[in-house]
C-alpha cells in the first residue's frame, strides 16, 4: 500500500501505549526493589520484557511501512530533526555530569580542604582538619576507604582506540550505501558493532578490576561516584548503540535501505558518533586529567 | 498606583486595623538595627517605588485605551503594527532604571560580604530542630531551642491556647547573647540538613549547610530582644526552630559571660558525681521531652514508618551498651548522634528514662561518670 | 513542506469506537484533548491539596494535619501542579491547535504522539502513589533539596524514577512540537508568518529539552546517594548539597519560562482579536521571547543567593537575572501598545488576557525585588516570594490558559460558552486569586517564612484573610468545569468564524467548528 507520495498519519497505534505499560511496570518494580520488596524484581523483568516486545514491534512495523515506501521525504525529514533533538537531549545529560565533576573539583573539594578566601579557611580548619585538595579523592571523610585511581593508559587508551576506529569503520560503511556497494556496507557495519561490543567487554573487565583489586568502587567518595556513574552512563549508551547497530547490520543483510532512504542507519551513525565524542571528553577529564 | 493594587493594599490595612491589631506587626520590611538592615530596607523602597512609578506609567496607558478605545463607544481601530522608535525607547529607558537599581544593590552586596576585621566569632551549628551556639572567643557552648511554652501549645491535641502564650513560636530556652556595637563574625554549618539562620532586625539570612561553614557578619546598634526562625525547609519541625538574639551593652554582656562560665562548671561537676536512678529519671523525663519527644512522641510510641518507637523497642530494652551507642552515635538518616549535642549527664539521664519509663523497666540505669569517657571534644560531622 | 496527509488502509477518516480510541489515538485532537482533561483533574487534585494547605494556616496552632504531612501537601500540590496541570495543559494546547494554526494534517510524529501522553499519566501515578506509602508522600519542598530529600525513605525511588517519565513525556512532547513546527508548515507559510503561540511554543521545546535532561540527571544523583552509595551531595565524600541546588535551579528557573512563555503566546493570540488590531511589534515579541529563553538558562543562582557563593557570583547573577526584565518588559509594553487606539471588547478571554497582562507586571516587578540580591537576603523563603511566584504561575500559567480555553471552547465543540457565566468566574477568580495572594506578600515582608505549618499570633489576620481568599478561589474553579461541561453539552451554534473578523488572525477559524478529525487534508495556501 502506498501513500502516492503525500505525508503519512498512522492510525491506531498499539504499540506506545504497550511500551508505556512496560515501562511503568519495570520502573515501579525498580523502586520495589530498591525499597527491599520482594515483588520487585519480577516486576522488572514482566516490564523488561514487555518494553523490549514493544521495541521489537514499533521497529518492525516502522522498518516494514518505510520499505513498503510509505513515507516521503517529509517524513524522512521529521524523522531526522527528531533523532537531532532527542541527542540534544542527550548531550544535555551528559553535561549536568560533567557540570558536577567539574563543580566538585574546581570548586567543592578546594573549599573543603580550607582553601580560598571567604569561609574557606574556617570550614577546614573546624571541619575537616588534615584534608588536602587533590584529584583524585574520596573526600574528608574518606568515603569507602583506600582506594587507587583508574589510570588513563592502560585499558582505557586501548578502548579510545576501539572506538575511534569503529567511528571510522562506520563511515566507511555509510560510504558504501552511498556508492551502492552493499557488501562495503555489510562489512563496515559488522566491523563497528565487534569493536562495539569489544568496547563494552573490555569496560567490563575494567570495572572488575576496579571494584577486585583497586578498592575503587561507586562508595569512592566523589572521585568512585563520578568515575563509575559517567562511565557507567556512557557504557550503556555503547550498549545500546551496538544494539542498534547490529540491527541496522541485520536490516543491510535483509537488503533494507537505499542510497535515498536510509534514515535508520542515518541515525543510528548520528547516535554513535555522539557516543563517541563524550568519550573522548570523558578520557580526558575522568581518566587522564 | 492601579486600582486593584489601591483596593486590595486598603483592603488588607482595613484588615489589619480591625481584629486584634498586634502591636509588633510590621507590614513592610523591618528597618532593623543593623546598618546592613538599613540599607536593604532603603534598597527595598527604592525599588518599590521605582516599580510604583513604572507602575503608573504602564498602566496608566492601558487603563486609558481600557477605558477609552472601546467598541462599545464606537471606537475604530487603527491599524498599525510598528515602531522601531519607540521599540527602542521602551528598550533602552529599563536599561537605564535596571543600571541605577544595580549601583545601591551592589555596594550594598560588597558590604554585607566582608566579614573582615570582627572583634569576636561565634559558631552556629543547625541540628533537627535546635540551634547550638558556640562562642569561640570565650568557649561558651550551648543549645537553643522552642520554648516549652510554644511547644506545648503548638501540638496538635493541645489545650493550649497559642494566643496566650507570650512570642508564640518566636521563643526559645536559651536565646544567644551579643554585645551591641561589636562587629561579629558568624559561622554556619549543620549537623544533618540544611537550615538557614534568620532575624529580620539583623537584615539577613544565611544557611547552615551540613560539611561546609558559610559565613555573615552583624553588628547591632541597638540593645533590644530579636527574634527570628529557621528560614530552610529542614524537616518536620521546621517551624518549630526559632532564634532568639539578645543584644546588651558591653557591661551587662560580660557580666552574662561570667555567669554562663560559672554555671559551666559546675554543670561540669554533676557529670562526675554519682546519680540515683530515680534523679537520672527525673532529669531523663525533661531531656527526652526536649530532644526525643519531637519525634519518637511523648508517650514514646513513635510514629509507624517513619520514627521507631522507644515504648517497648528492642533497643530501649535490651543491651545497655548497644543504646548507648545508639544515642549518642546515631542511627539510620534520621536519628541523629547526641554525643555532641548533649552533656554526659542528660545522656546518662534520658537513657535511663528511656530503660525505665514510656512502658519500659529493665531496671538498669546509667551514671554520667560512664557515658563521660565515651564523648569526643570535638564533633565531627559525618 | 508536506503538501497532503495520507492515511493507512481503513477509509473512514472519523475517531474510532470506544476506549481504544483514546488508548491508541495518534489524533493531535484527540491527544490534546486527553491533555488538557488530565490537566483540569490535576489542577483539581493540587488545588485540593492547597486548600488543605490554607485549611492548617487559617489561624495559628495545629489543628488538622500534622507538620509532616503538611509538608508533604507542600511538595505534592507543587509537583502536581507544575507538571501536572499547567505544563500538560500547554502541551494539549499546542496539540489541539498548532496543526491547525499552520496548516498541517496533523503532528509530525504521531506515534510518538500518543506515547507522550501516556507516559505522564504513569509519571503522575507513580508520584501520587506516595501518598499512600508508609512514611508518606516527599515532603522536603518540590525542590528536593538533598540532605532533607534523602531522609525521605520510601517514596524517594518512586518521586525519582516519577520525574523521569515526567521527563521522557515532555521530551517527546517537545521533540514533536518542534518538529512539527519546523517541517510540517503549509506552503509560504514562513517562519516570521506562523502565530506567536506557535513561536513561543517551539522556543518552549527547546529549553525542555534542555534543561529536563539535568533534572533527570540531579534526581538520579538523588536516588544514587541514597541508596547505592554515592557521595554527589555529601561533604564528607568530597561532595556538595549546594551542586544539587545549582543542577535543580538549571532546571528549575528555566521551568517558570516554560510555564510563562506559552502562556505570553496564548496572550498575544487573544488581544490583537478583540482589540480588532494586529499584534503590535510581531518580531520584536519573538526575539523578546527567545531572549528570555537565553537568559533564563545563565540566571539560575538567584534562587541561592543566601546558600554562601563568592561575591562575584551574587553580583553575576543578580544583574543577569534584572536583565530579563528588559525583553519582558517589551512584552508588556508590546501588549500595551496593541489595545492602544484599538476597538476593545471584553469577553471572557479579554479579561483574562488583561487580568494577565496588569497583574503578571505586578508579579514581575516583586521578581525585580527579588533579584536584588543583599534585599533577596530578607525576602528569601519567606511568604513574599510565594506571593511572587503565584502572582506569576497563576497568573502567567493559569490566567491565560482559562482565557484561550474561553476563546478555543467554541471553535473545539462548536457551541458557544455562557458568556454570562464566564464573566462571573472571570471576576470571582480574580477577586479571590487578589484576595488570597496579595497579603502574602504582606506577611512575607513581616517576618513568616514559607513552609511552615504554624505562625506567630502577629501573622493571623492576614493568613486568615488568605485562607478565605484561598477558598472561594477554589470553588470558583468548579463554576469552570459546570461552563466547561455545558458547551461541551450543547448551546447556541458557534460559526466558523466565532470571534467578529476572527478569519484574519489564524487558520483555525478558516475550519468549521468543530473541525473535522484531521485537519487540513489539503494544506492551504499562504499569500
Ligand atoms: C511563571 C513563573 C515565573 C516568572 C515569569 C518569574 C519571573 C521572575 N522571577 Fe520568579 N520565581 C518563580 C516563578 C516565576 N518567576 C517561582 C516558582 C519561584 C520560587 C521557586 C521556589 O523557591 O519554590 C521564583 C523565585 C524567584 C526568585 C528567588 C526568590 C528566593 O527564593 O529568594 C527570584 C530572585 O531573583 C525571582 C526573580 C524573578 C524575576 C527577576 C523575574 C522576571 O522574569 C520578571 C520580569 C518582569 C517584569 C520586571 C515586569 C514587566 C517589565 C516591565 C514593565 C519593564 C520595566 C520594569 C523594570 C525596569 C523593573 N523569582
Ligand atoms: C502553577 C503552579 C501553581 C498553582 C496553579 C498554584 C495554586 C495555588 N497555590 Fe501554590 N505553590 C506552587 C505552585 C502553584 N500553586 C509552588 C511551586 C509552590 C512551592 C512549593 C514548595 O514550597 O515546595 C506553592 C506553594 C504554595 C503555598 C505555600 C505552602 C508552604 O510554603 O508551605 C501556598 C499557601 O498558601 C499555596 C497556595 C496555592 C493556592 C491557594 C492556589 C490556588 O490558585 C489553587 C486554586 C485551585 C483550586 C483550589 C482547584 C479547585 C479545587 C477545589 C474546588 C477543591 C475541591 C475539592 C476538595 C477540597 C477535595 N501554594
Ligand atoms: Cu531548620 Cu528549618
Ligand atoms: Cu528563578
Amino acid at each position: 500500500m502506498s501513500t502516492d507520495g503525500r505525508y503519512y498519519i498512522p492510525h491506531k497505534a498499539h504499540w506506545p501505549i504497550l511500551g508505556v505499560i512496560g515501562l511503568g511496570t519495570l520502573l515501579a518494580g525498580f523502586a520495589n526493589l530498591i525499597n527491599g520488596s520482594s515483588m520487585g524484581s519480577t516486576m522488572m523483568i514482566i516490564g523488561l520484557l514487555t518494553f523490549i516486545v514493544m521495541l521489537v514491534g514499533w521497529f518492525w512495523l516502522q522498518a516494514s511501512e518505510s520499505e513498503s515506501g510509505m513515507y516521503n521525504a517529509d517524513v524522512g525529514v521529521s524523522y531526522r530533526w527528531g533523532m537531532m533533538w532527542f541527542i540534544f537531549s542527550e548531550v544535555m545529560f551528559f553535561a549536568a555530569f560533567f557540570g558536577t565533576l567539574f563543580y566538585c573539583r574546581v570548586y567543592a573539594i578546594p573549599w573543603l580542604a580550607g582553601e580560598g578566601g571567604g569561609p574557606g579557611p574556617v570550614t577546614g580548619e573546624f571541619l575537616w582538619k588534615g584534608f588536602e585538595a587533590v584529584w583524585p579523592t574520596n573526600g574528608p571523610g574518606d568515603v569507602g576507604g583506600e582506594f587507587e585511581p583508574m589510570g588513563a593508559w592502560g585499558l582505557p587508551a586501548l578502548n579510545t582506540l576501539i572506538l575511534l576506529s569503529s567511528g571510522v569503520t562506520l563511515t566507511w560503511a555509510h560510504w558504501g550505501l552511498l556508492a551502492d556497494n552493499r557488501d562495503q556496507m555489510i562489512k563496515g557495519l559488522a566491523a563497528t558493532v565487534f569493536l562495539g561490543f569489544l568496547f563494552v567487554y573490555l569496560q567490563a573487565t575494567e570495572y572488575q578490576e576496579a571494584y577486585h583489586e583497586m578498592g575503587l568502587t561507586l562508595g569512592s567518595g566523589i572521585y568512585g561516584s563520578t568515575f563509575f556513574m559517567m562511565t557507567g552512563f556512557h557504557g550503556l549508551h555503547v550498549t545500546i548503540g551496538a544494539i542498534i547497530l547490529s540491527v541496522v547490520l541485520y536490516r543491510s543483510i535483509r537488503g533494507h535501505f537505499s542510497k535515498e532512504n536510509h534514515f535508520a542507519f542515518e541515525a543510528a551513525a548520528w547516535y554513535w558518533h555522539f557516543v563517541d565524542v563524550v568519550w573522548l571528553i570523558l578520557f580526558i577529564f575522568v581518566y587522564w586529567m | 498606583m492601579n486600582k486593584t493594587k489601591a483596593l486590595f493594599l486598603s483592603l488588607t490595612l482595613w484588615i489589619g486595623g480591625i481584629g486584634n491589631a498586634y502591636a509588633d506587626f510590621e507590614m513592610n520590611l523591618v528597618r532593623g538595627v543593623t546598618k546592613i538592615s538599613q540599607a536593604n530596607y532603603d534598597l527595598h523602597m527604592l525599588i518599590i517605588w521605582i516599580c510604583t512609578i513604572i507602575a503608573v506609567v504602564v498602566y496608566g496607558v492601558m487603563f486609558y485605551s481600557i477605558v477609552n478605545h472601546r467598541k462599545s463607544k464606537g471606537a475604530v481601530a487603527a491599524q498599525f503594527h510598528e515602531s522601531t522608535k519607540v521599540e527602542i525607547i521602551w528598550t533602552t529607558i529599563p536599561i537605564i532604571i535596571l543600571i541605577g537599581l544595580a549601583i545601591p544593590a551592589t555596594k550594598t552586596m560588597i558590604e554585607m560580604d566582608d566579614t573582615s576585621e570582627s572583634d569576636m566569632s561565634i559558631k552556629i551549628t543547625g541540628y533537627q530542630w535546635k540551634w547550638r551556639y558556640e562562642y569561640l572567643d570565650e568557649g561558651i557552648d550551648f543549645m537553643s531551642s522552642l520554648d516549652a511554652l510554644s511547644n506545648a501549645a503548638r501540638q496538635r491535641d493541645s489545650d493550649v491556647d497559642p494566643t496566650t502564650v507570650p512570642n508564640y513560636l518566636l521563643n526559645v530556652d536559651n536565646p544567644m547573647v551579643v554585645p551591641v556595637n561589636k562587629k561579629i563574625r558568624l559561622l554556619f554549618t549543620a549537623a544533618d540538613v540544611i537550615h538557614s539562620w534568620w532575624v529580620p532586625a539583623l537584615g539577613w539570612k544565611k544557611d547552615a549547610i551540613p560539611g561546609y561553614i558559610t559565613e555573615a557578619w552583624t553588628n547591632i546598634e541597638k540593645p533590644g530582644i530579636y527574634r527570628g526562625q529557621c528560614a530552610e525547609l529542614c524537616g518536620k519541625d521546621h517551624g518549630f526552630m526559632p532564634i532568639v538574639v539578645i543584644a546588651k551593652t558591653e557591661a551587662q554582656y560580660a557580666e552574662w559571660v561570667a555567669q554562663q562560665k560559672t554555671a559551666a562548671q559546675e554543670k561540669a561537676g554533676e557529670a562526675d558525681r554519682e546519680w540515683t536512678q530515680d534523679e537520672l529519671i527525673t532529669r531523663g523525663e525533661e531531656v527526652y521531652n526536649g530532644n526525643c519527644a519531637s519525634c519518637h512522641q511523648a508517650g514514646g510510641e513513635g510514629v509507624p514508618g517513619t520514627f521507631p518507637a522507644i515504648k517497648g523497642s528492642a533497643v530501649a530494652m535490651g543491651d545497655l551498651e548497644k543504646h548507648i551507642d545508639v544515642v549518642l552515635n546515631g542511627a539510620g538518616t534520621m536519628m541523629p548522634g547526641f554525643s555532641s549535642m548533649l552533656p554526659a549527664d542528660d545522656l546518662a539521664a534520658v537513657i535511663t528514662f528511656q530503660r525505665n519509663a514510656l512502658g519500659n523497666n529493665v531496671g538498669d540505669s546509667v551514671q554520667p561518670s560512664a557515658i563521660k569517657p565515651l564523648l569526643g571534644d570535638e564533633d565531627e560531622d559525618e | 513542506m508536506s503538501a497532503v496527509a495520507a492515511h493507512d488502509d481503513h477509509h473512514d477518516h472519523g475517531p474510532a469506537k470506544g476506549i481504544t480510541r483514546w488508548l491508541f489515538t495518534t489524533n493531535h485532537k484527540d491527544i490534546g484533548t486527553m491533555y488538557l482533561v488530565f490537566a483540569l483533574i490535576m489542577f483539581f487534585v493540587g488545588g485540593a491539596m492547597a486548600m488543605i494547605i490554607r485549611l492548617e494556616l487559617f489561624e495559628p496552632g495545629m489543628q488538622f494535619v500534622d507538620p509532616q504531612f503538611f509538608n508533604s501537601m507542600t511538595t505534592m500540590h507543587a509537583l502536581v501542579m507544575v507538571f501536572g496541570a499547567v505544563m500538560p495543559a500547554g502541551v494539549g494546547l499546542a496539540n489541539w491547535m498548532i496543526p491547525m494554526m499552520i496548516g498541517a494534517p496533523d503532528m509530525a510524529l504521531p506515534r510518538m504522539n500518543n506515547m507522550s501522553f501516556w507516559v505522564l499519566v504513569v509519571a503522575v501515578l507513580l508520584l501520587a502513589s506516595t501518598l499512600f506509602m508508609e512514611g508518606g508522600a516527599p515532603a522536603a519542598g518540590w525542590t528536593l533539596y538533598p540532605p532533607l530529600s534523602l531522609q525521605a525513605g520510601n517514596n524517594l525511588a518512586f518521586v525519582v524514577f516519577s520525574v523521569h517519565l515526567l521527563g521522557l513525556s515532555s521530551i517527546m512532547g517537545s521533540i514533536n512540537i518542534i518538529v512539527t513546527i519546523l517541517n510540517m508548515r503549509a506552503p509560504g507559510m514562513t517562519m516570521m508568518k506562523i502565530p506567536l503561540f506557535c513561536w513561543t511554543w517551539v522556543i518552549t521545546a527547546f529549553l525542555l529539552i534542555c534543561v529536563l535532561p539535568v533534572f533527570a540527571a540531579a534526581v538520579t544523583m538523588l536516588l544514587t546517594d541514597a541508596h547505592f552509595g554515592t557521595s554527589f551531595f555529601d561533604a564528607a565524600g568530597g561532595g556538595d548539597p549546594v551542586l544539587y541546588q545549582h543542577l535543580f535551579w538549571f532546571f528549575g528557573h528555566p521551568e517558570v519560562y516554560i510555564i510563562a512563555l506559552p502562556a505570553f503566546g496564548m496572550v498575544s493570540t487573544i488581544i490583537p482579536v478583540f482589540s480588532r488590531k494586529p499584534l503590535f511589534g510581531y518580531s520584536s515579541m519573538v526575539y523578546a521571547s527567545a531572549s528570555i529563553a537565553f537568559l533564563s538558562l545563565i540566571v539560575w543562582a538567584h534562587h541561592q543567593f543566601t546558600v554562601g557563593m563568592p561575591l562575584a557570583g551574587e553580583l553575576y547573577f543578580m544583574y543577569a537575572t534584572m536583565l530579563i526584565a528588559i525583553p519582558t518588559g517589551i512584552k508588556i509594553f508590546n501588549w500595551t501598545a496593541t489595545m492602544w487606539r484599538g476597538s476593545l471588547s471584553f469577553e471572557t478571554p479579554m479579561l483574562y488576557a488583561v487580568a494577565f497582562v496588569i497583574m503578571f507586571t505586578f508579579g514581575g516587578f516583586t521578581g525585580i525585588m527579588l533579584a536584588a540580591a543583599p534585599t533577596d537576603f530578607q525576602y528569601h523563603d519567606t511568604y513574599f516570594v510565594v506571593a511572587h511566584f503565584h502572582y506569576t504561575l497563576v497568573v502567567g500559567g493559569i490566567f491565560p490558559i482559562m482565557g484561550i480555553i474561553y476563546y478555543w471552547l467554541p471553535k473545539w465543540t462548536g457551541h458557544m460558552y455562557n458568556e454570562k457565566l464566564g464573566k462571573l468566574h472571570f471576576w470571582m477568580t480574580f477577586f479571590s486569586f487578589n484576595l488570597t495572594f496579595f497579603p502574602q506578600h504582606f506577611l512575607g515582608l513581616a517576618g513568616m517564612p514559607r513552609r511552615i505549618p504554624d505562625y506567630a499570633i502577629q501573622f493571623a489576620d492576614f493568613n486568615m484573610v488568605s485562607s478565605i481568599g484561598a477558598f472561594i478561589l477554589g470553588l470558583s474553579q468548579l463554576l469552570l468545569v459546570y461552563i466547561v461541561v455545558k458547551t461541551i453539552k450543547g448551546g447556541e451554534k458557534a460559526s466558523a468564524e466565532v470571534w467578529e473578523g476572527a478569519s484574519r488572525w489564524g487558520l483555525e477559524w478558516t475550519l468549521p467548528s468543530p473541525p473535522p478529525y484531521h485537519s487540513f487534508q489539503t494544506a492551504p495556501e499562504i499569500k
